[in-house]
């Protein structure tokens, strides 16, 4: 008993609502942009401050792009038949890439400010930063990073590239010849992931290491990309955009890997924290001593509460999985989580003693966020919503939990 | 046969060839209101708990008591043994550490949820169950290869010799074949 749907008359072509979302983002991003400038260079030390709140942003906006690639590559690599409609938004997603390239040239210019522990001179002059010099250097800082986005661009455009090309051709070899490429990819993308995350967040404080960050920021990136997926497929749905190919079963898969991945997630943290905590050696404890001081324990206190024990017991059910309404709700609070999960693993290094927030935390989220969403648009605008000439399509659409 | 012992009919059972003759047939049975009946295939059918109007199983609430149970147990364990009953200083921590206790509390919960469901599954199911009435129908044995099946029981509160005999044969499949059961 297959079930069957009528897709006659669905529209699956963002159409006329590209332009306005690139409209909105582009509009978003000016705003954002203006005010991060009028603050940056009007406030005490605001240049300073901008590309601290710059790195926090772009850690968390890298993040969602990351989770793209992920969910595409991992599709692939298992076959998997349920997703085929909301992979085009993944693809989107991941496409962003190449901003983010473009994002990342702030950072490249602000390495003396985000990290001064180890682009100091007299960092040579500390024992264990001198060790660390080697890696820890401007000149293979700035290729590493040239390396990851040549592989994140590439694996990007080319999921992306091969799907929409066999929409018109309806060729089977390009699913093949994904399916054959997503195995090396994956090795790709973790490692870049891994070393991305250390070069991001863990050289903020060079005489901390913990190898397991990666693994962290990875939960984090495949965690926000889930709860993004979900709420682009469903305000394209309130749009009257692919309303019969996404069915609440679909909605179903993607709630119960937020849960997963929220379980990960604190699974990760709580195995960092704990084998920290029992060790108990200072250049390690000192990480989690930065948060736990002053007005950072309420803060690392809330993160443990809203990014795991919140989410936990909204998901655990199925009814808000399976609820549009409720969903809704929950994806937008994991990416909100996130981002203050991204403001938790960066901004303590800078701020010792404290939360110190900022308004260009918002602003440069307004910015990036405007950005993000315009490149979003743009890539879902060339194609088609859904994969049309995927062979896994039908079953994707008949899907079913049982 | 060599005693003889009294048998009653236990109910009827009908034979399908084709899962949408099964489906089919399971739609009516639904539809005609009948409660102690079941049907047997020799693999899953997608769309059959439908079509049965079997309800959602509550099994989900019993792994999360269970879960929960868990964690408490490894809480109080761990609390007990630590920190009452032989107070012992690890690495320098506190008596009573959280941290220290996450990882047994973890599991617990686990093993705990996972006991539920397997138990419960088990429980809702009525199974082991060594022997079955069906049995004896030699016919049965297909269920487990290529013949799919539906039984309804005599218990059933509609059920009729008669009436149910008649409505079986309608339902699409071979004619209804009574099964008898001992008396105890």
């Amino acid at each position: 008993m297959k079930k069957t749907i009528d897709r006659s008359n669905e529209n699956r072509s963002l159409g006329d609502l590209g332009p306005m979302l690139t409209r909105v983002g582009g509009i978003v991003a000016a705003i954002g942009i203006l005010a991060t400038l009028a603050i940056a260079f009007t406030s005490d030390h605001g240049t300073e401050r901008f590309f601290k709140s710059y790195t926090t942003n772009f850690a968390y906006f890298l993040s969602l792009s990351l989770g793209g690639i992920f969910f595409v590559v991992i599709q692939h690599l298992t076959s998997a038949t349920w997703s085929v409609v909301v992979r085009r938004i993944a693809e989107a997603i991941a496409a962003n890439m190449l901003l983010l390239l473009g994002l990342f040239i702030p950072i490249a210019f602000g390495m003396d400010i985000i990290y001064h522990h180890w682009t100091d001179p007299h960092a040579a002059s500390d024992p264990v930063l001198a060790a660390k010099l080697g890696y820890l250097n401007k000149p293979f800082f700035l290729i590493r990073w040239g390396l990851y986005f040549l592989i994140w661009v590439v694996l990007s455009r080319f999921f992306h590239g091969q799907s929409v090309k066999q929409d018109t051709t309806g060729d089977i070899d390009h699913t093949l010849r994904m399916q054959k490429w997503s195995a090396p990819a994956i090795v790709l993308f973790a490692l870049t992931t891994t070393f991305a995350a250390f070069d991001l967040i863990m050289s903020l404080n060079p005489h901390w290491y913990s190898t397991i960050l990666g693994v962290y920021y990875f939960a984090g990136c495949a965690l926000s990309a889930f709860a993004l997926i979900a709420m682009s497929s469903m305000w394209l749905q309130a749009k009257g955009r692919i309303t019969e190919s996404v069915t609440t079963e679909h909605y179903h898969d993607l709630g119960k890997l937020c849960f997963a991945f929220t379980i990960f997630w604190a699974y990760i943290g709580f195995s960092q924290f704990m084998l920290i905590w029992y060790a108990n050696i200072p250049e390690e404890t000192e990480w989690y001593l930065h948060r736990i001081t002053g007005s950072w324990l309420p803060f690392s206190w809330g993160i443990l509460i809203a990014h795991f024990v919140v989410p936990f017991l909204f998901f655990i059910s199925r009814i808000p999985k399976r609820s549009r309404a409720f969903f809704r709700f929950g994806a937008v609070y994991i990416l909100i989580i996130h981002w203050c999960d991204m403001y938790w693993v960066t901004m303590p290094e800078w701020y010792t003693d404290g939360i110190h927030f900022n308004l260009m935390d918002i602003t440069l989220f307004l910015a990036m966020g405007g950005l993000f969403l315009v490149g979003m648009a743009r890539r879902l605008g060339k194609a088609s919503l859904v994969p049309e000439k995927d062979p896994r399509l039908e079953g994707s659409l008949a899907f079913e939990n049982y | 046969m060599s005693a003889e012992r009294k048998t009653s009919l236990w109910g009827y059972l009908i034979e399908f060839e084709t899962v949408d003759q099964l489906i089919h047939a399971a739609e009516k049975v639904r539809d005609a209101g009948f409660d102690k009946w079941d049907a047997h295939t020799p693999f899953p059918v997608h769309g059959l708990d439908k079509a049965m109007g079997v309800k959602r199983t509550i099994l989900p609430y019993l792994v999360f008591v269970g879960g929960f149970t868990g964690l408490i147990v490894a809480i109080v364990m761990q609390w007990w043994m630590n920190a009452y009953d032989y107070p012992y200083i690890i690495s320098g921590k506190p008596f009573w550490s959280i941290p220290a206790n996450f990882p047994i509390m973890f599991e617990l919960t686990v093993l705990f949820s996972a006991f539920a469901t397997f138990f419960g599954m088990l429980g809702f199911n009525q199974l082991p169950e060594l022997y079955h009435p069906l049995f004896s129908a030699e016919r049965f044995r297909r269920a487990t290869s290529d013949r799919f099946f539906i039984s309804i029981e005599a218990k059933d509160p509609k059920f009729h010799a008669e009436k149910t005999k008649s409505f079986a044969d309608t339902l699409g499949g071979a004619p209804a074949l009574a099964v008898e059961e001992e008396d105890e």
